[in-house]
């Protein structure tokens, strides 16, 4: 269970602080898929980032199953049981997805065999990109999935996905949706957040956080945000039919 | 002929990836003095007669054979100039393996200049690996200037390796090429200096006939004080295609210049250079850190990665 206690977190924005998030508590429970969604620009990402420990909070705590990691590195933190997938996944030189996946996994002597598992799990042939390099030479769809097949081989015990459909092409965001759906079955123990503005990952959400201008807007389970949430884009899409 | 003792197995062991005696023909080389040799019916391999060195006849035809020519140096102050030639004939493809390994614990420099000349027949085809690495902890330097001189005939192709990741003081490295019509070369240089270290590799490369080309590729990385120039020129006097490319991870107080040159004296010459010199993507090392990497490890793992 990860637990945001009153965070806020400020920039420097030409001279002057600017709040990205404000005082935010928020929980996310064992065994449950979070979904936070909520215009651009809402703070999103940033919290993405605090709670992996890319960026540090101004104020406020963060505690995993009880423990305060406010201050932990985000090396610590993974240690502890964090995993992040990168809205924009790194590229790198020389670096095979073989390797990164025994990073992840934290067994340097993992077979091809049980890699490729994982490569598997989110819709790739794995034969044919368990030596290619992690380089431009992937599709960002390529590179998304061996994104998220990193974090799901460190077994987490919360993992944060920073817009898994960015970037994604419709065929690719299929099989993406089928990959949160089996992990939501096997969540046993851990539980998942994930940033999203598709309908259909909030489709598959525990609970929704509507994120506004650095606060929480709503909060609750799908059942009682979702429909709110769908009304206004409804909305949104028939005034735009009737221009 | 001298056994070559442990500290000179272990320099084999890093410059050629030898564990034992090589299969086909080959030339030891410790401390000036040839440790072992051996040739084979289509690999000749003798010493020359006016200046130190050995000259490599590789028969018209031969086919996936490997000669392997390492040398090794345990002895301070010692300095050597070695001119080996190799002549690959038509239509052969071969493996030759070189690498020095210099281990100096004395207070005097080591050098060994190795200069190396290839004459490769039409249509032949040669895979060249040359692997460079200094230890030991004496105050004298490890010093290597390697020079290569290739020219290929028709239809020939070569493909160099070269590596020095660890331990050389300094290093001059000249690599010239003359390339006749339809020869191809391709050339992947892997650097990583560290310390107080110099490194400086020069290339220039003519494509003289139709249809040659050539493809330089050097990834190097400079840490902590040490400095490397990469200085890759082509000249593209036919129709022909050139490439070079530099490519260098820049660290702690490392300075590295780059200066890519390109000369077309032809219409149809396609030449193309790329550098590009940076840090470690900060981006990099917080992917890796998310693994659970520290951000030592990570520059490791990224390090390791680029000059795989």
């Amino acid at each position: 269970m990860l637990e945001l206690k009153n965070i806020s977190f400020m920039v420097d924005s030409e001279g002057a602080d600017k709040e990205i998030i404000r005082d935010i508590s928020l929980t996310i429970p064992d065994r449950k898929m979070v979904v936070v969604t909520g215009p651009n620009g809402g703070g999103k990402s940033t919290l993405a980032r605090l709670i992996a420990g890319i960026e540090k909070p101004t104020s406020g705590k963060i505690l995993l199953n009880g423990e305060d990691i406010t201050d932990k590195s985000i090396t610590e933190r993974a240690n502890l049981g964090i995993g992040f997938a990168f809205q924009q996944p790194v590229r790198f030189k020389g670096i095979r997805v073989i390797d990164l996946i025994r990073l992840a996994s934290g067994n340097r002597r993992m077979s091809i065999a049980n890699a490729c598992e994982y490569l598997s799990a989110v819709g790739l042939c794995a034969m044919d990109y368990i030596d290619r390099e992690v380089n431009s030479s992937l599709s960002g769809g390529e590179l998304k999935r061996i994104e998220i097949a990193t974090v799901i081989a460190r077994a987490t015990k919360l993992s944060v996905f920073d817009e898994p459909e960015a970037g994604i092409d419709l065929w690719s965001f299929q099989n993406l949706i089928e990959v949160f759906r089996r992990l939501r079955e096997n969540i046993e123990d851990s539980s998942i957040m994930i940033i999203s503005h598709q309908e259909r990952i909030l489709n598959i959400a525990d609970e929704i956080v509507v994120l506004k201008d650095g606060v929480v807007e709503k909060q609750g389970p799908r059942e009682e945000i979702l429909p709110g949430l769908l009304g206004t884009a409804s909305a949104v899409e028939s005034c735009r039919m009737a221009q | 002929m001298n056994k070559p003792d442990e500290i000179q197995l272990r320099l084999l062991r890093e410059v050629a990836d030898l564990h034992d005696i090589p299969e086909g023909a080959y030339n030891i080389r410790a401390n000036g003095e040839s440790a072992g040799r051996r040739s084979t019916e289509n690999i000749e391999i003798i010493s020359k007669t006016d200046v130190s060195g050995l000259e490599i006849h590789i028969k018209p035809g031969t086919k996936k054979e490997s000669v392997h020519i390492p040398v090794v140096m345990t002895q301070t102050g010692l300095k050597e100039v070695v001119y080996n030639d190799f002549f690959i004939g038509e239509d052969a493809e071969v493996v030759i393996v070189a690498g020095c390994g210099i281990d100096n614990c004395g207070p005097k420099d080591s050098e060994h200049d190795g200069i190396h000349r290839f004459y490769v027949g039409k249509n032949a085809k040669v895979r060249y690996v040359e692997k460079h690495y200094g230890s030991g902890d004496g105050t004298g330097k490890r010093i290597l200037n390697p020079g290569t001189e290739v020219y290929q005939e028709e239809g020939s192709s070569v493909e160099m390796e070269m590596v020095q990741i660890k331990g050389v003081d300094d290093t001059i490295r000249t690599t010239t090429a003359e390339l006749a019509a339809g020869a191809k070369l391709v050339v992947r240089e892997r650097l990583m200096t560290h310390g107080e270290q110099n490194a400086v590799s020069t290339y220039v490369i003519n494509l003289n006939g139709e249809g040659s080309s050539a493809d330089v590729v050097s990834r190097s990385v400079a840490r902590d004080s040490s400095f490397q120039k990469f200085d890759a020129k082509i000249v593209g006097s036919a129709a022909c295609s050139g490439h070079t490319e530099c490519d260098s991870i820049i660290m702690d107080n490392g300075r590295i210049l780059a200066v890519p040159g390109l000369e077309a004296n032809s219409v149809d010459a396609a030449l193309v250079h790329e550098a590009a010199i940076g840090k470690i993507a900060g981006d990099q090392i917080i992917k890796l850190m998310t693994l659970g990497l520290t951000e030592a490890e990570a520059e490791e793992q990224i390090i390791n990665g680029f000059l795989r």
